[in-house]
Parts: C-alpha cells; structure tokens; sequence
C-alpha cells in the first residue's frame, strides 16, 4: 500500500523529468540531523543531510579529491585573494536564480557569531562582488587551505533567507525555532520533501540540477532517511530489506552480514585516528601515586608504554580486523598522509618496554588513572580496557575511568586527566588541522587548543606556524612531514590505529563509499 | 470531597517542584551540553558564547527559578539538540508513546485475566504448569532482550512485522495516530507486546494469587452449597471480588509503562517521549529532561489522584469515617 504510494509519486516526478526510472533509497544512519541549516551545526549527521540539499563553491569526490560545483573554476589572483568564477544558469529549488550576491550574503553568514562552520572562513575577511558570476575572497594572510574550506561553506539564496528571517544561523537563545531548522532551499541534487526530526526526512530528485547530464547512471529519485539508534535493530532493519542502506555497521557484526544473502558490504579508511595522549606537562599527575614529580614528563616511560601497547593485537582482537595500526597523527585522507610513516612503527616488545621503565626509574611501575570515553570512538572503551591489561605487564596499574562523552570531553577539556584516549577527525583534509589544534603549544586561541598533554616544542610551534601561509605545496608538505616525524619522537601521543568505516546495502544498490562517511545519493544506483 | 482535590492537587505541585528542583541538581553532573552543540574545533570564545547565551554560568538555583518562571507560563526552553520548542516535540512525541502505552496495557490485560482465572482454577493441571513456567521467562528477561529476540523472529526470519518505526501515521489535528493504517497497526504489535510482556505475566501471577484465596472463602462454598453453575461462581463470584486490587495494581502499572516505555522505544526506534527523553541525556539537552521529567512526575501524580478518588468513591467506608471526622 505504501509502498503503492511511493511509486505513484515517484511516478510522478519521473514525469516530470521525463527520463528516470522512479526509484527510492531508504538510507538509515545511526543518528539525525540536528537542523537543515547549513551553517548551524558542524557535525557529521547534519552536514550529511545538508550536503544533498546545499552546495558550496567546491565538493569532493569519493576520493576526496576537490572537484568544483557552484563554482567553475578557482584561481589565487593574489596572495590574499583567491576569485572564482561561478556557475552560470543554476536555480536554487524555489526558482530563483544563484548568482554573486548569494555568495556574498552565505559566505558572510557563515562567519556569523552563531555560526559553526567559521572555522572555514576564518581567516576571511570579506566576500566581494566584481560581477554577477565572480566572487572574490579575501583573506588576511596568504592563505593555501581555501579550496579545500571552501568545501564545506555551503550557499543559500540570499532573497529566500531574508525573506524568512533567517539571514543569521540558529541563535540558541531565541525563543522561537529558526525557519532554516525545518525548511530548505539550496541548488542541490534533492530537495527537502518531508522532515520529522528523529523520525522521517524524505529528499526528492532536483529534476533541474545541472550535475545529472555528468551522471546519466543515476536513478535515486527519493531518499527516505530513516534513522536508527539501536545498532541491533538497524541490522534487522537491513537484513529484512526494510532499509537499503546504512552507513554505521558495528564491528562485531561484519562477519555475520558477509554470511548474509542479499547484503553487501563496503569499507574504507575512515579520516580518524585513535590515539592516547599523556599529561606530560604537570610537574605531578592528578592521578597516580608517584608524587612530587611526573613520570609521563619521562620520554623513558611514554617510550616504554609504546613499546607495551600491543597495537596489533588490539587491531586483530578488539577491532576484529577493522583498524589500520598507525604511528602517526594523520589519517589515509589527509592531504600529506604518508604510509611510510605508518611503517616504522615499533613492534610491540615487553623487554625493551621494562628496559625504558628502568632507565626512567620505576623498574616496579606505578599507578595512574586512565579517562577514555565509551560511545564516542568504534570500540573505544574495549581498546582502554585492553591498554589496561597491557600496561599490567610493565607494572604500571592503570584504573580505568570510562564514561560516556557527554562527561568525558568537558573533564579533558578541563585538562583534567593524566592519561587518555582520544580520537580525531579532520574536516578540512589537511594535516595543519591536527598539528595545530592537537600538539602546538596551548596559548588561549585556536593553536594547541585540543592539545590537554602540555606538550610544548618552540621548534614544532615554528613549523606549523609557517604551515599557514605557505603557498608551495611541496616545501608545505616537507614541513608537515618534519613536524609529525618531531612528534613521533618526542611522543606526546602514541597513535593506535586509522578506523575503518563499514557500510552495509541490499544488493540492489550501488553508491560509493566516502573517508568522511558522507553519503552521496546522486552517485546511488538502485537496480 | 473538593477540600480533598484541592489538598491533593496541592501536594502534585510540590512534588513536580521537588523532582525538577532534584533534577536540575542532577543536570550538574550529565555533562556539558556546549560540547554537543559545537564542532570539535570550535574556540573557547564560541564555547563561552552559547554557554552565556543558554545561561549555563548561572548557579544552579537561578536556573531553575528561571526554569519555573517560564514553565508556569507553558514555555518549556527551545531543545539544545533540535533547536525546536520543548513543549511542541513534545506534543509531536506524546501520541506515538501513549498509544504504544494504551494497547500494552490491553494486550496484558486480555491475555492476563483469562490465563490467571485459568491456573487459579486449575492449579495442577499441565496446562498451567507451561503458562506458569512462560511467565516466569516475562518476568526475569529483560525487556531489550525480548524486544531484540521479537525482532529477529517476526522481521528478519519470517518477515511478517517491521523492525522499527511507526509505519504510517496520519494526523487526526495535531494527534497521530498510528491505528488508522494497516503499517500503523502491524508496526505497534512488537513493541506493545515486547512492553507488556512483563505487566502480562505480573497480572496473571496476581490474579492467580486473589482467584486462590477467594475460592477458598465462605462465601464460594456457600454458593457451590447453592447449587450455582461453576460458571457463575468462577466468573460471577470469585472473579468479581479479585478485580478490585487488579484494577489498582492495573491503574498504577500505566506510570511504569510510561517509564518501561524508555527500553522498548530505544529498541524500536519508536519515536515516542521515552526515545526523546534518552536521546536527550545523551546530548545533554537540558530542557527536554527537564520537561520530560516533570511530565512524568505529572502524569504519576494524575495516576494516584485519580487512584485514591476511585477508592473514594468505591469503598464506603471512606466515606462514613470522613463525614464522622467532619462532625466531630
């Protein structure tokens, strides 16, 4: 009967555009989209509804390769100027027409106070109209990173938000909902049928978007976005044919679903690295029995807790399989990652661990308190459990202090920890990202402002200082390659493993699968 | 009569005030919503930002006096999490969990009468044996286990009933209601008997119990003495007189549905108040716990009010001791 339904109306969307075989996905995701406003909330399950609905200037590819989209092409003009050129004859869905001034008005919106997604445009200083098709940004300092921020800089139509009162993001304080939490109207591939928060969100074909002409096998004319908590249910949602599609597939589950007719399984490197850090700047851990001084603040010890962690064995028993071993700060994805740094990673050996303990001065060990989340990373509380019991065997008595993310980031947060677990991803693909925001010296704004280690390196500082306006790609990306070779040695963080993001879909579809988990239903075929 | 009302609704709103001023002590040690809200690289100036904007600085006394100051006038904060009026997702959400609600309790009190008449009358027959051993399974495994095993049976091997959802609903004014299509009703079948597995099995075991003690009275023998039919005397006599602590163990069951509700939505992705409610802590979404949990407080207030004016009305006795309390 609905199903009845669907067809009818999908029927008459075909219609319309007069070629497409009408076809649904039903895609269940583990959580929703907070708001369909597309600079309001920088977090994955809203950015992944937004994105089909909203362009920027530049996409990604599957790959993540920078592609352009509303923009045709990009070029820096100056050192603080970088000018594109626009797409011409784009309609936004309500029919009005896209062109300089929207640019203009979103980038600007995007740089609201209340806006999340100012860590893309905040080295900006303005937008400038030169005609009706070009845009020109300028920056404060040469900035490299523009295209790749401009990816996530999503535009809206100048004429629709001011008419609905909506030319700033989400005021948290305002006693009435946003128009933009609930309504949409952007250039992109589908447009925003129906939306129940939590419940329902249906996306239908954008019959007159420019792309389809590139992509002639795409047949998804309706998304009905349904997500799904439960990681059990979602399984049976998917194994009964209810759903066509998740993109959160628990690694307990994997081996069971390749045994299962009808559903398929994709997999790729997710952009996020799972590491433990140290408080190494106290002169005495919060936590832990040895007083008056601090043995994290021992590269002996964050050497020998190197030499403990049995990273492979975490990759083979906890993440069955599913984890890439790393010992570096970046993940496949990331502009300058380079597996060779991944290789030299030391094996894990128990002797030269207790020889590093003993030169440190603790041949018997000590005790500490370990802070690791357990809902945030893929199996994260098993991994510190497994550290726990790792780290026995070199005498040093970790208690283990899981809680669930809500409390564990404002605790760490508060540096109040001596020893961690944390994962990072990295929007903008480029590894100053991580370097700056995870190991340069805190200092009250953006540098070191995630790095709870204490860890502090004036030559490391001064490297990724330069990072920032270095427009040679190449003399770039030797810096980062020395700036994450210096933390490999002075070892703030030992790095465990990239996740592995699993995808599970019925047979009949076929969509790639993307680092950044971000699906992309105008690449969906549905047969 | 009205001098009781008025001293109990009096009462209701203390104890509302009491669990929201506990809760907003509680609130304290969830967890910081600001993190929730903003990307992992906002700066602390934007985390200060929208921290002084909610008022999260303010101890949290003011809080709540400011929470109760705009509850009275029906404005219960905008969701940190949906950026949408409390008091709308809730309404948005009420219909799905109290329909859910309403036909467990049916489902546990059709099944549950007949089968507890049946092995307070029948003791040893085998019969009784196996819906006593069943029950015991209702009673001792847990709700998100029954629900996942009802899943894996019902949807994934023999693909009769949907996993999750609602299915289709349609808007009586602003109520929806799921009763009215055919997916609306095959959707509420798992999760209301997966939620009133375990007030079935408590019904039966409960009026097992009363059948029992009832059949052993003078009044049933004196009856049988009269010649009656079994039937008359089972159902007309024994049964009667066991319904009066079913009906109020019945009644007060509804507010633990409401809260066993919590379990059951998780494991359906039912979107009713209790899956609200759980995936505000997880947020930190301050308003709609504070909501939530004030409803729930209303809701068990209502529930005994309404409890002790049956008792009122029903047992006379009550009501000869009061009005000789009065004319003293």
């Amino acid at each position: 009967m609905k199903r009845g339904l669907v067809c009818a109306g999908a029927a008459l969307a075909v219609g319309l555009s007069g070629a497409v075989e009408a076809k649904t996905l039903r895609w269940a995701p583990q959580g929703d989209a907070a708001t369909m406003d597309p600079h309001s909330h920088n977090a994955g399950p809203t950015t992944d509804l937004t994105a089909q609905i909203y362009e920027a200037l530049l996409q990604r590819d599957p790959q993540l390769k920078i592609l352009p989209q509303l923009a045709t092409e990009f070029q820096s003009t100056s050192p603080t100027t970088w000018r594109f050129k626009l797409r011409p004859g784009v309609k936004f869905h309500n029919g009005a027409a896209f062109n300089a001034d929207d640019v203009v008005f979103s980038v600007e919106r995007a740089m609201a106070d209340s806006s999340q997604y100012k860590t893309f445009t905040n080295s900006v200083v303005r937008a400038v109209k030169i005609d009706d098709l070009t845009v020109d940004i300028v920056t404060d300092k040469p900035n490299p990173l523009i295209p790749a921020q401009f990816t996530e800089v999503r535009i809206m139509d100048k004429e629709w938000s001011e008419a609905n009162n909506a030319t700033k993001p989400q005021n948290f304080n305002a006693r009435e909902e946003t128009f933009t939490v609930r309504n949409a109207n952007g250039t992109g591939p589908y447009v925003l049928g129906s939306r129940q928060p939590d419940v329902r969100t249906v996306l239908t074909r954008n019959a007159d978007w420019w792309g389809w002409k590139d992509l002639p096998r795409s047949n998804v004319t309706e998304v009905v976005v349904t997500p799904i908590a439960n990681a059990a249910t979602r399984l049976a949602a998917l194994l009964s044919g209810e759903i066509d599609a998740t993109p959160n597939v628990p690694v307990q589950d994997v081996e069971r679903l390749r045994r299962s007719q009808g559903v398929k399984l994709l997999q790729t490197n997710e952009v996020r690295v799972i590491f433990l850090g140290f408080d190494m700047g106290r002169s005495e851990l919060l936590y832990s029995d040895v007083k008056g001084k601090n043995p994290f603040a021992d590269l002996n010890v964050r050497r020998a807790v190197a030499y403990a962690v049995d990273v492979e064995a975490i990759r083979t028993r906890v993440m069955r399989g599913l984890s890439v071993n790393t010992w570096q700060m970046i993940s496949p994805g990331v502009a300058q990652f380079d597996a060779s740094l991944d290789a030299i990673r030391p094996k894990a050996n128990i002797a030269e661990a207790k020889r590093y303990m003993t030169a440190a001065g603790y041949p018997n060990g000590f005790s500490v308190t370990m802070d690791c989340p357990n809902n945030r990373y893929i199996n994260d509380e098993q991994i510190c459990q497994a550290v726990v019991g790792m780290l026995a065997q070199i005498g040093i008595r970790v208690t283990l202090n899981a809680m669930p993310l809500a409390t564990y980031f404002p605790k760490i947060g508060n540096r109040d920890t001596s020893f961690f677990l944390l994962g990072w991803g990295v929007p903008t693909y480029d590894a100053h990202y991580s370097l700056q925001l995870l190991l340069q010296t805190t200092d009250g704004t953006a540098n070191g402002q995630w790095n709870y280690t204490g860890y502090s390196s004036a030559r490391f500082d001064a490297l990724v200082n330069r990072m920032t306006t270095e427009l040679d790609t190449r003399a770039r990306d030797a810096m980062v390659k020395e700036a994450l070779q210096i933390a490999q040695n002075d070892l703030p963080y030992i790095p465990l493993h990239h996740q592995v993001l699993v995808w599970g879909l019925r047979q009949p579809v076929d969509m790639p699968i993307t680092p950044n988990n971000q699906p992309r239903f105008q690449w969906a075929t549905v047969r | 009569m009205l001098a009781f009302v008025v001293r109990r609704l009096f009462g209701a709103i203390i104890v509302m005030l009491s669990v929201s001023a506990i809760s907003f002590t509680l609130f304290n040690f969830v967890g910081d919503p600001v993190n929730s809200m903003v990307g992992q690289d906002a700066t602390m100036e934007q985390r200060q930002f929208i921290r002084t904007q909610l008022g999260l600085d303010d101890p949290a006394p003011l809080q709540f006096v400011r929470f109760v100051g705009r509850a009275v006038q029906g404005d219960f904060g905008m969701s940190y999490r949906l950026g949408m009026p409390v008091e709308r997702l809730i309404a948005e959400r009420l219909p799905a969990t109290l329909e859910l609600v309403f036909v467990a309790a049916m489902i546990a009190l059709v099944v549950a009468v007949p089968l507890g008449v049946y092995t307070g009358l029948y003791r040893h027959s085998p019969l009784s044996k196996v819906f006593l051993t069943l029950s015991l399974v209702g009673v001792s495994l847990p709700t998100f286990l029954i629900g996942i095993l009802l899943i894996l049976i019902f949807a994934v091997w023999l693909g009769w009933l949907p996993a999750f959802g609602r299915g289709q609903v349609v808007k009586v004014g602003w109520w929806s209601t799921g009763f009215l299509t055919p997916q609306g009703r095959a959707a509420l079948i798992l999760p209301a008997v997966t939620l009133a597995l375990f007030q079935l099995t408590l019904i039966m075991r409960l009026i097992r119990a009363e059948m029992m003690e009832v059949l052993r009275t003078d009044y049933i023998k004196f009856a049988r003495a009269r010649g009656l039919s079994n039937r008359a005397v089972n159902f007309g006599h024994a049964l009667k007189n066991t319904l009066v602590p079913v009906i109020t163990i019945t009644g007060l069951q509804i507010g633990s549905l409401v809260a066993f509700a919590i379990v059951t939505e998780t494991v359906f992705q039912w979107p009713g108040m209790g899956f609200l409610f759980l995936q505000a802590i997880q947020f930190v979404d301050i308003p709609v716990m504070a909501a939530y949990l004030v409803l729930v407080a209303f809701v068990f207030v209502a529930i005994n009010l309404v409890v002790d004016l049956l008792y009122y009305a029903v047992d006379p006795r009550l009501r000869i001791e009061r009005s000789t309390g009065a004319g003293k």
